[in-house]
């Protein structure tokens, strides 16, 4: 037999035999979570399936819903939908996180949901985020979860491995976010499909966790089933902190052998990159687009909404202010995030500097809160998506970037290097 | 078998193209359907009829995992997607929502308006406009047993008592 990767790993444990890349199969899932805005299809379907044999779900302690995409309501509908959740969370002894308390991406890991080696569904495309830990995580429907909430269970096609082997270090003011957009630049918005990117190499390994959240997050930009991580001892002290006593128990890497695509990156040289309209694929070096100017700087999101990417972008503010017609949106992703922000100093910073600063949430990350972009606006977010019409007008346009060339964009009111600052 | 008229897309169709974010609130297809491609083919709610076929190129339905997208065009009447390829998600939604897709290599020789005749059993398209026929990749035996079923929800109750 030849050797496994991680995702094969994990998925053989989830279906109790040997899980080849490839195949169909029905796997037991660890944990599922729903959002303000996936939920309400899910309780609708999975109270169809369950209508006659009962009305409790699998395991009430396995799930989580959680608020974030309109938090707090925005809308009468919102509202509805949102007591609804309340309601059945509460029913089920569901655990819900309410508004405020933060972008579900951040609040799953962040609470201690998120465990190594386990396999996680979410109703949310940036599921995958969690790879982060060294977990198999992915983005699915509501009916799907309909079906994990009925039984536990749900199909999936075992993916592929793409195995990103990544060294060199990168520069200052250059982020993962930058890496990240090479990646999904060079391999396209489809060239991942039923494929799990694997992260690996020294640059990886140097990484906190935040950063390889943000690289994981990205990976479903490429079409992928996931991104993963190959956990190690900053991961256990990232759970362990959440689980008291969390030890890794054994390594979870691909055996040398595993089946895979090798892409190799040396990211020494890596500059600045921007994601350009109207798609995440659409990769550029900001040097070819620099001065191009911008209407709302974003900050924030389950990619870039993290204590290190505001200190970040505070750290470049310095003590300078925004220009004068641009507006800046910061929005921690988390209470925990928010805290340490304002510990730190920064939002005051922000606010001083003329940012608008935001109580968690997702923002106009999908164009369905606030932040909204009007006809022939221009946008440069931290977020993961650039989709036309995705934050408002579909004659508006985003670009895609890390805090380090937002903030620096901020200041000038035009894309900018953030090393030119 | 599905009968309808084309309505055509490229590559990379994405769900907020299919159905953007501040809709997201609705739950009903035929309310979503309302807002169906709303950005970028303002025309399609009022022109779509029912039976009407989406043909696209490459990665359809990518981004999110909305199942709005799909409900949207089930509820606007649309019967069957034919694409290049399709985003992981979309697929699996639209498979459990009972929202027939097809992956065919041949969409280029397929316009906007062309009436088709898909047999979704034997995987065969006839573009009754041209008089050709093109072959789509038969779904895995794993998947049309959920399509048998009308979708996952009605996969899932029957089975419920033997997967758990």
């Amino acid at each position: 037999m030849s050797g496994r990767t991680i995702s094969e790993k994990i998925f053989s444990k989830a279906i109790g035999g040997v899980a080849k890349a490839g195949e169909f199969a029905f796997a037991n899932v660890d944990r599922a979570m729903i959002n303000d805005i996936t939920g309400l299809l899910a309780i609708e379907s999975f109270r169809q399936i369950v209508s006659d044999c009962g009305n409790g779900v699998w395991d009430p302690k396995k799930i989580a819903i959680i608020f974030d995409h309109q938090a707090p309501a925005n809308s009468l509908e919102a509202a509805n939908n949102h007591a609804l959740l309340r309601r059945f969370a509460k029913e089920q002894g569901i655990v819900n996180y309410d508004v405020g308390d933060g972008v579900c991406h951040q609040v799953m890991p962040e609470k201690g949901h998120v465990i190594p080696g386990e396999l996680i569904v979410g109703a949310d495309s940036h599921t995958c985020a969690y790879g982060a830990l060294g977990t198999f995580a992915t983005g699915v429907g509501s009916t799907d979860m309909a079906s994990v909430f009925a039984t536990g269970k749900l199909w999936f096609k075992i993916p592929g491995t793409i195995r990103f082997d990544i060294s060199g270090k990168l520069q200052d003011r250059i982020c993962s976010k930058d890496l990240i957009l090479r990646l999904i630049g060079d391999v396209g918005a489809s060239g991942a499909v039923y494929q799990a990117c694997e992260y690996v190499g020294p640059t990886m390994r140097d990484m906190g966790i935040s950063d390889r959240m943000t690289v994981c997050n990205m990976a479903i930009e490429m079409g992928a089933t996931t991104g993963i991580v190959e956990p190690d001892a900053k991961t256990e002290a990232y759970v362990r902190e959440r689980i008291p006593g969390f030890i890794l128990k054994e390594p979870l890497r691909s055996d040398e052998d595993a089946t895979y695509e090798l892409r190799e990156y040396d990211v020494s040289d890596l500059g600045p990159q921007v994601a350009c309209p109207h798609g995440v694929d659409n990769v550029k070096s900001v040097r070819d687009v620099e001065g191009i100017k911008v209407d709302q700087v974003f900050i924030g999101s389950c990619t870039n909404g993290r204590f290190e990417d505001m200190r970040i972008a505070a750290n470049i503010l310095g003590d300078r202010s925004i220009a004068e017609g641009t507006r800046l949106l910061i929005i921690p992703a988390s209470r925990e995030e928010y805290v340490k922000t304002l510990k730190a100093g920064y939002v005051e910073r922000f606010i001083d500097a003329g940012a608008i600063v935001e109580a968690p949430c997702c923002g106009p990350c999908m164009g369905g809160l606030f932040g909204i972009l009007g006809d022939g606006e221009r946008c440069l977010s931290t977020s993961n998506r650039n989709f036309r019409g995705r934050m408002g007008s579909a004659n508006a346009e985003i670009y895609l970037g890390s805090p380090a060339t937002a903030i620096a964009s901020a200041i000038k009111g035009r894309i900018t290097d953030p090393r030119s600052v | 078998m599905k009968r309808g008229n084309v309505w055509k897309f490229g590559d990379d169709v994405d769900t907020d193209a299919i159905i953007p974010g501040r809709h997201l609130t609705i739950n009903d297809p035929h309310e979503l359907a309302k807002y169906a491609f709303e950005g970028i083919r303002p025309e399609f709610a009022q022109q779509v009829r029912s039976g009407d076929i989406i043909v696209a190129g490459r990665n359809f339905g990518c981004g999110s995992s909305r199942e709005h997208a799909p409900l949207a065009l089930k509820g606007a009447g649309i019967s069957c997607i034919i694409a290049k390829s399709f985003a992981r998600i979309f697929f699996r939604n639209a498979i459990n929502i009972g929202l027939p897709v097809l992956e065919c290599d041949e969409v280029d020789q397929i316009e906007a308006g062309d009436a088709l005749k898909v047999d979704l059993e034997k995987s065969i398209i006839r573009n009754q406009t041209k008089d050709e026929k093109y072959s789509a990749t038969p779904l895995p035996e794993f998947i049309r047993k959920i399509i048998e079923h009308g979708g996952l929800i009605g996969y899932t109750k029957k089975h419920i008592r033997k997967i758990t």
